[in-house]
């Protein structure tokens, strides 16, 4: 049961809605996959340092200079909404 | 009844002064028309690599350093996820658990002789969300020039105890912030932002109380009005037997009130996870030392220096250096002075704090946009330590050599306006006018004193201003009550 609301979560979080026959299967779904995925705490890691790359790069820097940015007509050109200058999308009730 | 006193925090987001944008080669200019400074990585197109600017890098290990920050060697990048319109990829580029600087502190003064350290418990690095325009079309407008343009958020202990404080910690960190040449402070165009985290609690008491986060903080002014409305207000609502709650809550200036903002379900679930597409950043030594010595005297130190070499009062010092392109001026006006001594120094400053000020508030301008030379300042001020001209003088040529960047020794001498010191010249005058007033004398005789004044401006009228108005005192002093 408790996945049912991890998913209702998730899925709030991800601002996506379904249907309670929807939520059943995507909750063993998701059991399957987290329980999967907990064999790894079975591992013994020491001291090892958790990952956040998996290249040993280190400072690819830019220098602070401009390059001509993409035109307004092309930036605007993919969006679902917009008028000559703005994208457009609905209302956002929340103020901030 | 209970006292209580607040605990505050302040998280302030600051706008760097690059030419290009975080992560990708963009102009970070304010400004521009609408979605007219925008490629794929900005507009958060699939696919689209961010690759740091390495001012960025430069300029908030500058603040670290002038904060009295530790700086990490190697620090990682993580992505904050939430969903708004104005956030294109859907995540904040943002630092979590490693913030590049950390540990510091900065100092504000209580008062002239007392200061408070106020402690910093991070500065990291994160990129800017677009704007969205809420009350122009049916629809939510959004611009994304802001998408990417570059912050550092400093975020403080909670040490400040009073709205006054908090002030004048955000004022201190606008300063130093202008003095290193990174944002350009200005809150109102929102390159400098200010969330606060407040909570009260009983005097003596060492626990937290519970904080509401007040946003919205959108002027120095109003970040003191709202944090002193919310500790009046949480303090009213535990007397009443109240509780607080645990909230964000918007500052409202024009009802002057904080109100709760609508509770986002899950608004703190931000999901951080390392950036994967943006590669470790290690601070070599190099990099550091060469940033170390390019940092200017900051203001505390140099209104503390400005004291101690020139002798001015505290308050002059606090003026200057509250512009450094003003403190500048005071000292290179300073180092014309033909007579260097606590006296000319002092005059200088005077001259700058009237005469200039006021000049610079009238325009609206900063002292740069003004074009006098600091040499005709000096000039001006040698001639009156030296008594050669009177102030009257100085004042009425001011705006010639201002108007016609003229030098005031060259008017002066023209012009021959230096004083008449010379007391037998002033007593003949005096006499004369003395003689012409026969009534005004009686009525100083008889006891109105005030009359005095009207003789002294007698003189200086026939004089042109050009009399030495201490001569002129003495000389009439000594006639009229003999």
């Amino acid at each position: 049961m408790e996945f049912k609301d991890t998913v209702k979560h998730i899925a709030a979080l991800a601002k996506l809605e379904f249907k309670d026959n929807e939520i059943d299967i995507f909750s063993e779904q998701f059991k399957e996959i987290v329980e999967y995925i907990d064999t790894l705490n079975e591992v013994e890691l020491g001291d090892v340092e958790s990952l956040s790359q998996i290249t040993d790069f280190e400072n690819v820097l830019r220098k602070d200079v401009t390059q001509s940015s993409v035109s307004l007509e092309e930036a605007l050109k993919n969006a679902p909404k917009k008028n000559e200058n703005f994208f457009k999308v609905p209302k956002v009730i929340e103020q901030e | 009844m209970i006292e209580f006193e607040p605990v505050i925090g302040l998280e302030v987001h600051a706008q760097l002064l690059t030419n290009s944008k975080a992560f990708c080669s963009c102009s970070a200019e304010y400004g521009a028309l609408p979605n007219t400074q925008t490629c794929p990585v900005c507009l958060g197109h699939p696919g689209a690599l961010p690759v740091l600017n390495e001012n960025l890098l430069n300029f908030i290990i500058k603040m670290g350093i002038a904060t009295n920050c530790k700086i990490r060697e190697i620090s990682t990048f993580a992505r904050k996820n939430y969903f708004y319109p104005d956030l294109p990829k859907g995540y904040q580029i943002t630092q979590y658990e490693d913030p590049i600087c950390y540990d510091g502190f900065i100092e504000i003064e209580l008062s002239e002789t007392e200061r408070k350290r106020i402690g910093i418990i991070r500065i990291h690095m994160e990129e800017d969300a677009g704007k969205s325009i809420h009350d122009l079309d049916i629809d939510t407008l959004v611009d994304l020039n802001r998408s990417g343009v570059p912050l550092i958020e400093i975020v403080s202990e909670p040490d400040i105890r009073s709205a006054q404080e908090a002030y004048k910690y955000l004022t201190s960190i606008k300063q130093i912030l202008l003095y290193l040449g990174i944002c350009t402070g200005n809150m109102e165009e929102g390159a400098l932002r200010c969330d606060a985290n407040i909570s009260v609690r009983p005097i003596g008491n060492s626990k937290f109380g519970t904080k509401t986060e007040v946003k919205n903080l959108n002027s120095f002014r109003n970040v003191e009005k709202a944090i002193e409305y919310e500790i009046q207000r949480q303090i009213e609502v535990i007397r009443n037997g109240g509780n607080i709650h645990q909230e964000t809550r918007l500052w409202d200036a024009a009802s002057q009130t904080t109100r709760p903002m609508r509770s986002k379900e899950f608004a703190h679930d931000y999901r951080y996870f390392p950036e994967p597409d943006l590669v470790k950043v290690k601070v070599s030594n190099e990099r550091l030392d060469s940033i170390r010595s390019s940092i200017p005297e900051l203001p505390l130190a140099r209104k503390q220096r400005l004291i101690d070499q020139y002798g001015i009062p505290h308050y002059d010092a606090s003026i200057f250096v509250e512009d450094h392109n003003l403190a500048d001026y005071y000292e290179h006006c300073c180092s014309y002075l033909a007579v260097k001594s606590q006296k000319t120094f002092k005059l200088v400053s005077n001259w700058l704090m009237t005469e200039v000020m006021r000049i610079l508030s009238e325009r609206k301008i900063d002292i740069n946009e003004l074009g006098l030379n600091p040499k005709f300042v000096a000039e001006i001020v040698d001639y009156l330590s030296e008594d050669k001209i009177s102030s009257r003088i100085a004042k009425d040529i001011f705006p010639e050599v201002l108007q016609n960047n003229m030098s005031p020794a060259k008017i002066i001498e023209e012009r021959s306006l230096v004083q008449i010191s010379d007391s037998s010249a002033l007593e003949t005058l005096i006499d004369e006018v003395l003689a012409n007033n026969q009534d005004s004398i009686e009525k100083y005789k008889s006891g109105r004193k005030n009359v005095f004044g009207f003789f002294v401006g007698q003189v200086m009228e026939k004089m042109k201003g050009k009399a030495n108005p201490k001569l002129v005192t003495e000389i009439l002093r000594k006639k009229l009550d003999d």
